[in-house]
């Protein structure tokens, strides 16, 4: 199956090869990083993690929510998932991939990532985390191969492939959760101290996720004969117009309980989010478009004369994830350490190479998506014939 | 011999060679209470001497740390904030003491939250409750960092040996890449001496002593006069404390 990812005609080709170019000049900007070390970022000694930590964030999001198209196929039957489960699957891979890309250009020491085996720390919630999206990992990449596998020899999956489906239910939610517990458990930070997070995770992934499915069916079905269907491009948008109400509801709980309740060390993150402090204002205009876009995208959701033209779907899918990855990525990491426990202000901004090492991971992850659907499609269309 | 035979012979030799096991570890852990080791700081001397560094300079100096000129890269085992930053919650005090500096440095918490999420346990609070770092084990997650409440920790962001003055051949030097903090002068206190702040300051505004000897300084100030930590509603239950009055 796999020699049918690495042919192809010019387009193909030319495509693989700008994704290589982007991710050769991420290396070479993490060699630099590698040298130098991270003075090479925007990070400073207060606001210790930045760009690399909120994409690893919105990543293990993006992962989880495979099981918005899992759930409803393998557990509910719904058949107009047939085709588009596996685009699923296989986008919950490059997703955990990137996620793992994430956390390791983050560290001080990558050299020394063997200690988190070595040394296992289960009061330590990154201990889980590492449990959680490896295991992940190993559990979507051999559903989705054994399930083509099975569909190109034309036989029934190994009947306990489905108890591993199963296993990746509540296993998705988990490792979203955990991600979430990452920062909840932190007494020292106020903005994170606080339960919604883990269910406003999962909203916020429960949308951003199907969006970024969304988008990918519908390319598809322009570039290739492979068409997931109609409808099951419209159930996964329902899907995501539901996640995206309830992350908007949990948002405005949040507002309430730290507004009203007034409690100076809760409400002055907010303010530096939304408002500023002191004219320090990096984080705001971009979280004022963030509320737009999510804002924005939930009203034309529900408005069924935009969301059944598949061209208007595709733009409020993309205005879904860009909101999304504002939200979740820059508006929780960055604004957790403004203020300081000091008191004191120092703001964020990534610094060149640091996007570099970015791009270059996302064009790995889109490399990863691009061989693997490239497989699904041939098996699915072969099966089709 | 039978198969039962054997399991019992099996499991009466298991027994043989962990008992007297047990009974050694019995031996060790003696009637010697371990030490609570704990700062005291009198915040009004301190505030009174305006532009002292002296504690800053002796810790970095005995303890190689870096001087970054970068001022949001700094690393700072002991720094100075003032009042109204380091105490956010006492505002009856602020005016009194209202943008004085006082000294701060890892609090060695009895709960510390920083050892709850290190990864690899490069950082571990010792049987005398000093909270260490292990500078070979860190991987530099920095997820320390992000947890303590006191923002007593530092992160070599590149390699600190340029940027060392002189180098003290008595401790040694990180690399990039890993994070460190105030070590309570762990390796002087192995020597018998009080740590390099307490010594630098000359017994005008800092204290260090066993918490668990009634007779040690610290017990002695603490019983006789009012003392606050900072942030205590967290449960960290810090080992620096503050006197009031």
């Amino acid at each position: 199956m796999i020699e049918k990812a690495l042919k192809g005609g010019k387009g193909y080709r030319a495509w693989l090869l700008f994704l290589l170019a982007v991710a050769a000049a991420g290396f070479l900007s993490y060699l630099h990083q590698w040298s130098h070390g991270l003075s090479i970022t925007g990070l400073s000694r207060s606001v210790s993690w930045g760009l690399y930590i909120a994409n690893f964030t919105f990543f293990v999001g993006v992962a989880a929510s495979a099981v918005t198209v899992v759930l409803p196929y393998y557990l509910h039957s719904v058949k107009e998932f047939g085709k588009i489960t596996i685009l699923g699957e296989f986008l919950a891979v490059p997703a955990v991939i990137m996620s793992l890309l994430f956390i390791i250009v983050d560290l001080g020491r990558p050299d020394r990532a063997f200690n988190l085996i070595l040394y296992p720390s289960p009061q330590s919630l990154l201990f889980w985390d590492m449990i959680a999206l490896n295991g992940y990992l190993l559990l979507n990449l051999f559903i989705g191969w054994s399930t083509l596998d099975a569909e190109v020899k034309d036989e029934k999956p190994l009947p306990w492939v489905r108890f591993l489906i199963l296993l990746s239910l509540p296993w998705a939610v988990s490792i979203h959760t955990v991600t979430a517990f990452i920062y909840q458990g932190l007494v020292a930070r106020p903005l994170w101290h606080t339960p919604l997070w883990a269910p406003r995770f999962l909203a916020s992934a429960f949308a951003s996720g199907p969006a970024l499915l969304i988008l990918m069916s519908l390319l598809i079905r322009r570039i290739t004969r492979f068409d997931p269907g109609c409808g099951a491009i419209q159930k996964v948008a329902t899907i995501a117009t539901y996640a995206l109400l309830v992350n908007i509801f949990l948002l405005l709980v949040e507002l309430f309980t730290t507004l009203y309740g007034g409690v100076p060390g809760d409400v002055v993150h907010l303010r530096y989010l939304f408002l500023g402090i002191d004219g320090h204002h990096a984080l705001v205009p971009w979280m004022w478009l963030s509320m737009v876009l999510i804002g924005g995208s939930a009203g034309a959701l529900l408005t069924a004369r935009l969301r059944r033209r598949e061209g208007v779907l595709a733009l409020i899918c993309a205005a879904i994830i860009v909101g999304v990855w504002i939200d979740k990525g820059l508006g929780l990491v960055v604004p957790g350490f403004i203020p300081s426990p000091l008191g004191e202000i120092t703001e964020y901004g990534p610094t060149l190479p640091e996007v570099l090492i970015t791009t270059g991971i996302w064009a790995f992850g889109v490399l990863i998506i691009t061989l693997l659907y490239r497989i699904a499609i041939y098996v699915k269309l072969q099966e089709a014939e | 011999m039978t198969r039962r035979e054997f399991l019992q012979l099996l499991a009466l030799s298991g027994f043989g060679l962990v008992a007297p096991a047990g009974m050694l570890k019995g031996e060790g852990t003696g009637k010697k209470t371990p030490k609570k080791w704990a700062m005291v700081v009198d915040i009004f001397k301190c505030a009174k001497k305006e532009g002292c560094t002296e504690c800053i300079e002796a810790c970095h100096r005995i303890h190689n740390v870096p001087n970054i000129p970068d001022a949001g890269r700094q690393i700072t085992w002991i720094w100075t904030s003032p009042f109204d930053a380091l105490f956010p919650e006492q505002p009856a005090y602020v005016e009194a003491l209202r943008g004085r500096q006082i000294m701060a440095l890892c609090n060695h918490c009895e709960n510390p939250p920083c050892v709850a999420v290190c990864p690899t346990k490069a950082t571990f609070k010792r049987d005398d409750g000093i909270v260490m770092m292990d500078y070979h084990r860190c991987i530099g997650c920095r997820y320390c960092m992000a947890a303590c409440p006191y923002g007593a920790r530092s992160f070599n962001w590149q390699d600190p040996r340029p940027f060392i003055h002189a180098i003290d051949k008595g401790y040694p030097t990180r690399t990039k890449g890993v994070v460190e903090k105030c070590n309570f002068c762990d390796e002087r206190l192995a020597r018998g001496l009080v740590p390099a702040c307490v010594d630098a300051c000359k017994g005008t505004c800092l204290a260090f002593g066993d918490l668990n000897d009634e007779q040690s300084a610290v017990r002695r100030l603490l019983g006789s006069r009012p003392a606050m930590q900072r942030k205590p509603e967290l449960g960290t239950r810090p080992k620096v404390f503050y006197l009031l009055a």
